[in-house]
């Protein structure tokens, strides 16, 4: 692709926009101050991983929330760089929590069966399978026995499952697309 | 409640692979007076969801609450992620009426109630608010002096704000530096202290995750720490796990052994390094326990 074809691609058309969209985000636990923000740009400058990232940008996300650009936000994978440090949030001047707005961007594309990180699907099945996010097997209670550590009380399943499928969280597990790494 | 007894919460992390923080934990605490009760029917804290799902993280971390809850007791976490999750569940749920019943209206079908009775208190809260200083102090045979070593609180235990209700500061944490100089060791300041580890994000990248816990090694280097101090598994994991492949990446040399607070304060009480697990430290810290035999 061209320098010139690759600059008009970037541009916005009218139908990729979602008017609607800042007022849907706005009403999600987490992201309700999105229209707050007057990018300032304290997140990004604040962002520990902005710094070591070319594309991860914070307050562009939040810029684009407020554009209502909800597909190129969905289908965006550097909106799984953030680390939930939450300096954002601690020092943005218009307590517009960024890293919740990032959160409710995630669940979206979550909910929307986008592609999304296989980490995810694997710590997903794991906790399903033994109520842990990583899979302790006989010999990690073997070797605590050898430690003299107590043993491990027995997690209740039935109750992990029920969670899961309360929750709209069984799409987890079955049919999602993933993809394992981000460019940063 | 009794202000010394606590529902130990494990989390995942420490299971799978951290025994070494679980053992010293259980040294000192046991040594300090503090009653530990192994919490029953636990899953995990839900921090690794909220990515995914939001309802699903509150209502697992509910879950462990009213687990709590029926026990009595306050949560003791010793993991920052264990302990955000739990901690903000269990504020957000008692402030905020609406999401509330909500979660109420899930934890129903698993025959659970979130009241809103207890507490969440991280380890770091537990010793330096409730054992407090002066019991530590005094139960300190083996001071440990001459030692330099660095703090990395961890994102966690001090944000957001607006969670954390112990009085320190984010933006340059005291609690554990003080918590470290009842030991003995001197507890230098370097560049950046509060920053980040990066581990919460090596699922999906590690450039970035190594650059992070590269500059900050070196930041702990250049103020010339013998030991860096962590009080969260995936903080340890990130700096003392992975530092051989971030030596390598950057062809660079740290050799900075990474000790879990508990296992710095055990050295301190007189336990031997074998009896804190610090022989299964990856950076195995040979020189920091020479200093300390010839002290």
């Amino acid at each position: 692709m061209s320098e010139v074809q690759e600059k008009v691609s970037n541009v916005i058309k009218a139908k990729e926009v979602d008017p609607k969209f800042k007022y849907k985000m706005s009403k999600m636990h987490g992201a309700e101050k999105v229209m707050l923000c007057f990018q300032c740009g304290t997140c990004t400058a604040d962002c520990p991983i902005a710094r070591f990232s070319e594309f991860y940008r914070p307050r562009r996300i939040a810029r684009m929330v407020q554009f209502g650009l909800k597909d190129r936000l969905l289908s965006d994978k550097a909106l799984w760089l953030c680390s939930n440090c939450f300096t954002c949030v601690d020092h943005c001047p218009q307590n517009v929590e960024i890293a919740g707005i990032v959160r409710v961007l995630r669940n979206l594309t979550v909910k929307e069966n986008k592609v999304i990180p296989l980490v995810y699907t694997v710590l997903a099945s794991n906790l399903l399978k033994g109520g842990y996010v990583y899979e302790i097997r006989e010999m990690h209670h073997k070797k605590r026995a050898g430690l003299g550590l107590p043993p491990l009380p027995k997690p209740n399943l039935e109750d992990i499952e029920k969670i899961f499928q309360i929750t709209g969280s069984s799409n987890l597990l079955k049919g999602v697309e993933t993809f394992e790494k981000v460019e940063s | 409640m009794s202000e010394t007894k606590y529902l130990l919460f494990l989390g995942c992390v420490i299971p799978y692979r951290l025994s070494s923080y679980e053992i010293s934990t259980r040294k000192v605490l046991a040594k300090l007076g503090v009653d530990v009760v192994e919490m029953p029917e636990f899953n995990c804290c839900g921090y690794p969801m909220d990515s995914v799902n939001h309802d699903l993280m509150l209502t697992l971390a509910a879950r462990n609450l009213c687990v709590a809850e029926k026990q009595g007791l306050e949560i003791l976490a010793l993991c920052n992620g264990c302990f955000c999750s739990l901690n903000e569940t269990n504020k957000m749920l008692k402030e905020d009426k609406e999401l509330r019943e909500k979660i109420n209206g899930y934890l129903k079908e698993i025959n659970m109630e979130f009241k809103g009775t207890t507490e969440v208190k991280h380890l770091v809260h537990v010793l330096a608010e409730d054992v407090r200083f002066e019991k530590i102090k005094n139960a300190v045979k083996r001071p440990l002096t001459n030692l330099y070593v660095a703090q990395h609180s961890g994102c966690h235990l001090v944000r957001p704000t607006k969670f954390v209700e112990h009085g320190d500061d984010p933006e340059n944490p005291k609690m554990l530096k003080d918590l470290i100089k009842l030991t003995g060791a001197e507890c230098v300041d370097y560049q950046d202290e509060a920053r980040c580890c990066g581990n919460p994000i090596i699922g999906v990248n590690e450039e970035v995750p190594f650059e992070m816990a590269r500059e900050k090694l070196d930041h702990m280097r250049v103020a010339k720490a013998e030991a860096m101090i962590t009080v969260c598994p995936f903080c340890h994991l990130m700096f003392d796990l992975n530092q051989p492949r971030i030596e390598k990446t950057f062809n660079e040399k740290f050799e900075m052994p990474v000790l879990h607070y508990p296992q710095l304060l055990g050295l301190a009480m007189g336990f031997s390094p074998e009896e804190l697990a610090l022989n299964t430290l990856r950076v195995k810290p040979v020189k920091l326990l020479e200093k300390l035999r010839t002290n």
